[in-house]
């Protein structure tokens, strides 16, 4: 009787079933294949309706042939458990391969085929696709703002310099490795500060004052955003910190200073840093506007920290807190060697989490007149000679952001892997 | 007997209305040993950790060799420099190696220099036979040599007192042994000892006075043989009876 059973693969016939199921299942992908890729229907002799759902028929039985349990293949195992599980994931995993075959003739032909990147006038776009020529030519703008041209090397040099300083903590011999967080936390942060103000601002040492209304970016998005990561990292310590102190004082001025910054929206923050913040001080009194937005977004950003930080402070057990100061420790002590490296450690994916958050708030600094990259992008769209290009504009910050936040969550695993321990 | 180095006079303490403490009084001279047991919930574990203050109490007086425990930072942390404690849960640090955890306290706390310090550690680590292990986390020894580590980690700050909150309770039984045993020779040693455990065989091999509570107060307290030879309330003998 095991003939008749034509629906259902066993043992005997499996590798029948196998390759029947598997010829289905290409059938059917090279079919949509070609007819995405070269406009060429096969199936075009089919009366209408079955025409169009061949491939998902076809598809579909094969699929429905090669799902068998423990087949004793592992590479067909882990198919028919994660695509292939019943005939709705099926259908779910076909329509899928489909969209994404069918999806991609039109945007590589957009973004590449048609693609101009020729010329430097908005007339060498003569193609159907993405006009790159418009990101070749704003390239600069988008990079460094207003900035002068013949200026840019002083940008570049201040961060290949700033993230020099920033390795010179690896290479510190191992008898001064105690100050590296010194040096981190108040150090590195003057020293990057100091840089960055002479050479990119300059106003001395022979070099021309480039007023900061002029910085704008990408530079500016790694300006802001590197101050307020320094800043706001150490601020949301110290409240972590404060909101567990036994001392009422410190403690309800911590939880006041978090629920009031977590409470209100950073675009009212930095209105308030730009307009009126400069009311109340006295006339004679300046500051920088990036200066207060910086302050501004670490301060906000300062509480979020906080609250991430307090969260690995309470996943401590009480006994390390035992321990350490039944050792004698006292508070700081305690705290500098036993508690924060086990908290922070516990804290890495929601502080990275807080931070690609803070790196992707930074276009918000547009609302104070500050144009950082995605800030440029609606500066250069607006360009009556270039208008029309926003999509190519906003894809190219879209593939720049997503390069900066990949990169900064690969290093938080990086971080999670090296400083793992068994409990 | 010389002046008592641990003083305990009308010691009482609540959270919030409950009483766990009531009316201990309690003196230990230099290098007795004392065993307290008592069923859960009696105080016992609450008593020892008021002798470092990881617990406070509201009323009455301890005295730490010569040192009044009260609201005074520095006379706790100088208390606590001086009483070294074992706990339950061995609580090592688990971000540092076993000999960083040794060497943690010494260095930052007494201002010892780093060799020196490590010298002690490995001295103290082969003295509970652990010496071969320093260089692992805690999470890599087993539970009888991270309690070891543990002892050797509080021996490291050269304590006047030890002070042991059921040392052997979160262990495995084969590793009951090799605890004791370094806790027995400790104790041959002459340390000042007070030690929560349920071992009666330990009590009777290295107590001088063994203390029995009961609902926070200190219900027998009595030379080891006598202790367990003729106990006096009946709720010590109902107690002895079940443990034993």
């Amino acid at each position: 009787m095991n003939s008749l059973n034509f629906l259902k693969s066993n043992k005997q016939n499996f590798y029948y079933f196998l390759y029947l199921g598997l010829f289905l299942f290409s059938i059917s992908i090279i079919d949509v294949a070609i007819n995405a890729f070269l406009k060429i229907n096969i199936t075009s002799f089919l009366p209408g309706i079955l025409g169009i759902f061949l491939p998902l028929i076809l598809g579909f039985v094969g699929l429905n042939f090669i799902r068998t349990e423990y087949s004793g293949i592992k590479s067909l195992d882990i198919i028919n458990k994660n695509i292939n599980t019943n005939n709705f994931n099926a259908i779910l995993t076909l329509l899928i391969i489909f969209a994404i075959i069918k999806a991609t003739p039109p945007s590589l032909s957009w973004m590449i085929f048609d693609a101009n990147i020729s010329g430097d006038t908005k007339e060498a776009c003569t193609g159907t696709g993405a006009c790159w020529t418009y990101v070749k030519v704003w390239f600069r703008r988008f990079m460094y703002g207003m900035y002068p041209n013949d200026l840019h090397w002083r940008i570049n040099l201040a961060f290949i310099l700033v993230i020099a300083l920033g390795f010179f903590g690896f290479f510190l011999k191992d008898n001064l490795k105690k100050y590296l967080a010194l040096y981190y936390v108040i150090i590195y942060p003057i020293i990057a500060f100091l840089v960055i103000y002479y050479l990119i601002s300059g106003g001395a040492f022979g070099l021309v004052w480039v007023e900061t209304g002029a910085w704008g970016g990408l530079s500016l998005t790694f300006i802001v955003s590197f101050f307020c990561l320094i800043f706001c990292f150490p601020l949301g310590m110290v409240l972590a910190l404060g909101r567990r102190s036994n001392l009422p004082m410190i403690r309800y001025i911590s939880i006041g200073y978090i629920e009031f910054w977590r409470g209100v929206p950073l675009i009212t923050v930095l209105f308030m840093s730009s307009v009126m913040f400069p009311m109340f001080l006295p006339e004679d009194f300046f500051m920088d506007k990036l200066v207060r937005v910086i302050i501004a977004i670490t301060l906000f950003e300062g509480a979020y920290c906080a609250e991430v930080i307090r969260g690995g402070l309470q996943a401590l057990p009480r006994g390390q807190y035992d321990a350490a100061k039944s050792l004698g420790m006292g508070y700081w002590k305690m705290h500098i060697f036993v508690i924060l490296p086990q908290a922070l450690k516990l804290v890495i994916p929601g502080i990275c989490n807080t931070f690609l958050a803070l790196v992707k708030d930074t276009p918000l600094i547009f609302v104070v007149g500050l144009a950082e990259l995605a800030g440029m992008l609606a500066l250069a769209k607006t360009n009556p000679k270039w208008l029309g290009f926003a999509m190519e504009g906003y894809i190219f910050a879209a593939i720049i952001f997503w390069i900066i936040c990949y990169a900064m969550s690969k290093y938080s695993y990086n971080l999670e892997a090296k400083y793992k321990t068994e409990r | 007997m010389s002046e008592p180095i641990i003083k305990i006079e009308n010691v009482n303490k609540w959270f919030g209305d409950f009483q766990v403490l009531k009316d201990i009084n309690l003196d230990v001279s230099a290098k007795q040993k004392i065993v307290v047991c008592g069923p859960s919930g009696s105080g016992k574990s609450t008593l020892i950790r008021c002798i470092n203050r990881l617990e406070e109490h509201q009323k009455g007086t301890i005295i730490v060799d010569g040192t009044e425990l009260s609201e005074n930072t520095k006379n706790i942390e100088q208390v606590r420099a001086e009483v070294g404690m074992v706990f339950q849960q061995f609580n090592l640090f688990p971000h540092l190696s076993i000999l960083d955890n040794c060497t943690l306290a010494p260095i930052w706390v007494k201002k010892m220099p780093k060799k020196d310090a490590q010298e002690l550690a490995m001295k103290q680590l082969e003295q509970v036979q652990i010496a071969d292990q320093a260089n692992k986390f805690p999470g890599q020894l087993s539970g009888g040599q991270q309690q070891r580590s543990a002892i050797a980690r509080a021996l490291c700050m050269q304590p006047k007192i030890m002070l042991f909150d059921e040392p052997t309770s979160a262990l495995d039984p084969e590793m009951i042994k090799e605890v004791l045993d370094a806790m027995v020779n400790l104790a041959k040693g002459g340390m000042t000892m007070i030690v929560v455990t349920h071992e009666m065989g330990f009590a009777k091999e290295v107590a001088d006075e063994v203390i029995f509570m009961d609902e926070g107060m200190i219900v027998e307290k009595a030379e080891t043989k006598e202790f367990f030879a003729n106990p006096k309330s009946d709720r010590t003998k109902l107690f002895l009876s079940q443990i034993l």
